[in-house]
């Protein structure tokens, strides 16, 4: 791991069975994830995926690099906007990392970046990931 | 109704122990379409130095979100449900959470602030084993949204 590794960019495509999945799994049942009528009376344009969702799905361009998902140590997002997940073709989430630092004790800070028709969703999204164990 | 700022600092008690199951962190793992093998497969997981499958990084919000309701419908405190939208989380980890744990959180509020007309509630949540080892702190930021906004 060196400062500027690029962790390319990789498209993960959400659709409405995703959030009544994660909703079960997670216990997150708030309509406004699968209940069009109920998300436009609160004001949303359309159903939204959960944060929590976006925030799993954009972490795995780390865990993959890492080949340990244990590696990861720290994983901070802010929630900018919402990912709106229409019923006819969902959503496309991008990300990508890149190495931002390596601290001394070897522990490598990841940037990601995480947009949907290229608008930010996740700000200051940032992982802290231990390097691979030697062999 | 703004959020009580005297609240900052509360403690709220340990909640019931949670037990980690490798089926709950499969049905987890399948729910983020993640299809890594250290998540369903022990030996996957052993092999990477883990002593059973473990859950994938943002996993601890599914025992987190559970004890921060304790805040967020605790009636003194005055947060409006419905208008509550998540702004930031940070997950720090001692170890990964594996089958086989038995969690407890144990919830803080960090923080309460006002901006741009909205109430901005901070919690801290420590998750740690029934035996009091130190497993994750979760830290959530909720935005409940003013009238105007």
């Amino acid at each position: 791991m060196n400062v500027g590794d690029q962790l390319p960019a990789r498209d993960f495509p959400i659709n409405r069975a995703d959030l009544v999945r994660y909703a079960g799994a997670s216990g997150d049942f708030n309509p406004i994830h699968w209940n069009e009528r109920f998300a436009k009376s609160v004001g949303l344009p359309d159903v939204i995926a959960h944060g929590m969702f976006t925030m799993a799905t954009a972490i795995r361009v780390v865990t993959d690099w890492a080949g340990d998902p244990g590696a990861v140590v720290e994983y901070a997002v802010r929630f900018t906007r919402p990912v709106v997940v229409p019923d006819s073709d969902g959503a496309t989430l991008t990300v990508a990392g890149s190495v931002r630092a390596v601290r001394e004790d070897g522990l490598a800070e990841v940037d990601l970046t995480a947009t949907v028709d290229g608008q930010t969703v996740l700000a200051k999204a940032r992982a802290v990931v231990r390097p691979p164990r030697p062999a | 109704m703004p959020v009580d700022q005297s609240y900052i600092g509360r403690v709220y008690p340990p909640t019931p122990p949670y037990e980690v199951g490798r089926e709950k962190i499969r049905e987890f793992a399948d729910a983020i379409n993640d299809p890594n093998p250290v998540y369903r497969d022990r030996a996957a997981a052993e092999k990477l130095g883990h002593p059973d499958v473990i859950a994938p990084p943002t996993f601890a919000i599914v025992v987190t979100t559970r004890a921060g309701h304790q805040v967020i419908m605790d009636p003194d405190l005055g947060v409006d449900y419905s208008r509550v939208v998540h702004g930031e989380q940070r997950f720090v980890h001692t170890r990964p959470i594996r089958a086989g744990d038995s969690l407890q959180v144990v919830v803080t509020v960090e923080d309460i602030r006002v901006a741009a007309g909205n109430d901005i509630l901070t919690t801290r949540g420590e998750v740690h084993t029934v035996n009091g080892d130190p497993v994750c702190t979760a830290y959530s930021t909720i935005v409940v949204r003013g009238p105007g906004a």
